[in-house]
């Protein structure tokens, strides 16, 4: 280039807004929370759905119940660590529990591809038969489709749930206040980790297992031990990243947390590096985070450590004073970075 | 996680950052080029480390960000072509072209897929020999290399249903282009380290000279860019403009010699658009003329895509060190990563993605409907 001037500044003119839906919808990022607050939430608004928590919590009588469902749609089906059927019952199983519910029963929507092997279908039966005898939960009614070879993807399920939140619990992110502690149930992203590679054949050199476990049994043991659970959360498709953000959204308050605090396996954080994920946003499917006063948190940890489900629970930050809903992460080297949610796909960058 | 804890230690890099406090006397101005740099230093907080006379300008190196749109137009009229497989990183699928990206491509039919590696690529198309399958050949010095490699054996197995649609960039050749500018505001460079572990830093020499500019080969983990930092501000007070490397442990000064080699017998060297730059002659890898059979563009007889770009982002600014993203009236508010209005939203190494998603930002504006898009 001969000189200064001939420097354009090229830019591309703007793409259709969300003309169509990309997968990014699907991600559990800004895109979900877009298509829920533009098109869901003004469509059903009330009071039940408006509370943005993992399930909704209902009154009848003197009852309080959670309700709560989800839909499945791994690629592959059978992964290390689980399939799509104990995913199923467990991801409900959680979402009730973070409602802080006992779980009961569950109904489960089954859609099948034609030509879809019988004998998978047994074995992820079997798979969401042990895993809601495992939550104590059964499975009370249900449904079958199968749709024409091509429309569909082996095999689609949705699971729905309700448990009854018992005594005088009350969970939500209302309840989060300043000086709260931030606790970790475990380290973060072997589901995504486990998924992603079974799906891509990415061999590591060690086999990562999904993390998919029914969440309702130390989120139980806290409250039986009668830990005051301010909020919970379990961390899905958007990572530990988009979990602290939705709640601080929800709740409008500022977390600081620490990168030193979080727990990443050392065959996730090798992945991760070598795909240039953020363990952060990595899918997790057995892992929520808790809010609980300072005073009960030591209490809340050592429950946590008693229980299989949480030996590796930690405090990864609290709740400071500020209404913006802003999370702030303290890095290794002592630097300050705000967490946003997931913007769009997580992607392998180029190099 | 040996050999990457080492370069995150939090008292190392306060000391690195002390020992910088104490050496410099007055302000320095230090582009790093590299994306991967960029997004080390917003992510881990390296520049609120620095003392305030150090000013750091992100410079081009962010290979999603310089791939021109026309060469996405390129490649999202391949994809749509129903015989075809397209095959690409997986950053480039959100970068706008003139309208569209590949992923909306996607979402419309074309088979567009997600590789790791050109290799990646060549293995469908041996799985596929009915279909024709056409990687995007992107990157830096550094993803040359295995797409040369990739080139080089489809050439040896025979496979004819491969194809490349290459736009390949240099560095070196954009540093220049930065510093010739009449205006530039750069005083010193952190070169890019990975970039120098294929190709050496023989072509640094002449460039500090010219211009009298120290060039210190940085990597990429926190203590490296700090360490980097720290020779090329010392070299500034000290007035010395040499060429030194901060990452010797994985740069050579002749680089790879293997990878050189495949790239000097599979490419030639071509004039290339940079995405909010414009044109740098030299600096860009085209397909040498004994392996144009590989080349996607003769193949398919493709129309001539200028790109129509619209003024509003400022991403030429950005790519060359000249603006920082907040100060783009549409960061955070019209441009964010779901709805980029330039590459450098898009690219985990893109700089405006890098302070999007690691320092506060405005909120978003509602995003332009689609009656306001154009046709």
């Amino acid at each position: 280039m001969s000189s200064k001037d001939d420097f354009t500044l090229n830019c591309p003119t703007p793409l259709a807004a969300d003309a169509e839906i990309s997968l990014a919808h699907g991600s559990g990022g800004a895109l979900t929370h877009r298509l829920l607050e533009q098109l869901f939430l003004p469509a059903f608004h009330n009071p039940m759905l408006d509370a943005r928590h993992d399930g909704a919590m209902l009154e009848l009588g003197d009852t309080r119940l959670a309700f709560s469902t989800d839909s499945y749609v791994v690629q592959p089906l059978f992964f290390p660590g689980g399939n799509i059927g104990d995913l199923a019952i467990n991801g409900t199983v959680s979402d009730l529990a973070m409602c802080g519910a006992r779980p009961h029963y569950l109904s489960a929507g089954l859609i099948l591809e034609e030509g879809f092997p019988m004998e998978q279908l047994e074995g992820i039966v079997s798979s969401m038969q042990c895993a809601a005898r495992r939550a104590d939960v059964q499975l009370v009614t249900g449904d079958t489709k199968v749709v024409e070879k091509g429309c569909g993807d082996g095999i689609f399920i949705n699971t729905s749930g309700i448990g009854v939140i018992e005594g005088n619990t009350s969970v939500a992110p209302a309840r989060v206040e300043n000086g709260d502690l931030i606790i970790l149930s475990g380290d973060l992203g072997r589901h995504g980790i486990a998924v992603m590679a079974a799906r891509e054949g990415l061999d590591f050199g060690v086999t990562i297992a999904s993390d998919t476990a029914p969440l309702s049994l130390p989120v139980l043991s806290l409250l039986a031990a009668g830990i005051d659970l301010h909020c919970l959360r379990d961390l899905t498709r958007g990572g530990l990243a988009t979990a602290l953000v939705e709640v601080a959204e929800t709740a409008q308050a500022d977390f600081s947390i620490k990168e030193r605090a979080i727990p990443v396996s050392e065959p996730v954080r090798g992945a991760c590096e070598i795909l240039g994920l953020d363990p952060l946003y990595v899918a997790n499917e057995g892992r929520f985070v808790a809010w609980v006063a300072a005073a009960e948190a030591e209490h809340a940890l050592e429950i946590m450590h008693g229980h299989p489900l949480g030996t590796g629970a930690c405090i990864i930050g609290r709740v400071t004073e500020g209404d913006h809903g802003a999370v702030t992460m303290e890095t290794h080297i002592g630097g300050k970075r705000a967490i946003d949610m997931l913007s769009g796909e997580q992607l392998p960058r180029i190099c | 996680m040996k050999y990457v804890d080492e370069y995150r230690d939090g008292d190392a890099s306060q000391q690195c950052a002390e020992t910088i406090r104490q050496l410099v006397t007055r302000p320095w101005l230090i582009m790093e080029i590299c994306g991967g740099q960029t997004h080390a230093i917003v992510r881990y907080g390296i520049d609120q480390l620095l003392p305030a006379e150090v000013e750091l300008l992100h410079g081009p190196g962010c290979p999603v960000c310089v791939t021109p749109s026309g060469s996405i137009d390129k490649a999202i009229e391949i994809a749509a072509r129903p015989e075809v497989i397209f095959t690409s990183f997986g950053d480039m699928l959100r970068v706008p072209g003139s309208s569209t990206n590949l992923m909306n491509a996607r979402a419309q039919g074309g088979d567009v897929r997600i590789v790791y590696s050109p290799l990646d690529a060549l293995q469908i198309a041996r799985e596929n020999p009915e279909r024709t399958v056409v990687f995007f050949a992107v990157g830096f010095e550094t993803t040359a290399p295995a797409t040369a490699m990739a080139v080089y054996q489809a050439r040896q197995l025979g496979i004819e249903n491969f194809l490349l649609l290459v736009s390949h960039v240099l560095v070196p050749p954009a540093m220049e282009a930065i510093l010739s500018s009449p205006d530039t505001r750069v005083q010193g460079f952190l070169a890019a380290g990975h970039v120098c572990t294929v190709m050496g830093y023989d072509e640094y020499p002449p460039i500090a000279a010219k211009y009298q500019i120290p060039i210190v080969v940085t990597g990429f983990e926190p203590l490296d860019i700090l360490q980097g930092l720290l020779m090329c501000l010392r070299q500034l007070e000290e007035g010395r403009a040499e060429v030194e490397n901060q990452y010797a442990r994985s740069v050579r000064a002749q680089g790879n010699q293997s990878a050189r080699k495949m790239l000097r017998e599979v490419f030639e060297v071509v004039p290339r658009h940079w995405r909010g730059i414009g044109e740098i002659p030299q600096s860009g890898l085209g397909l040498a003329p004994a392996f144009a059979d590989f080349d996607a563009e003769g193949r398919f007889g493709l129309a001539n895509h200028s790109g129509g770009d619209s003024t509003e982002c400022i991403s030429g600014l950005i790519l060359q060190g000249r603006a920082k993203p907040a100060a783009c009236p549409a960061f955070g508010k019209r441009c964010t990563p779901e709805h980029p209005l330039g590459a450098p939203m898009v690219s985990s190494e893109g700089a405006c993605a890098a302070y999007y998603r690691h320092r506060a930002h405005a909120s978003p504006e509602p995003v332009a409907s689609e009656s306001e898009a154009p046709a």
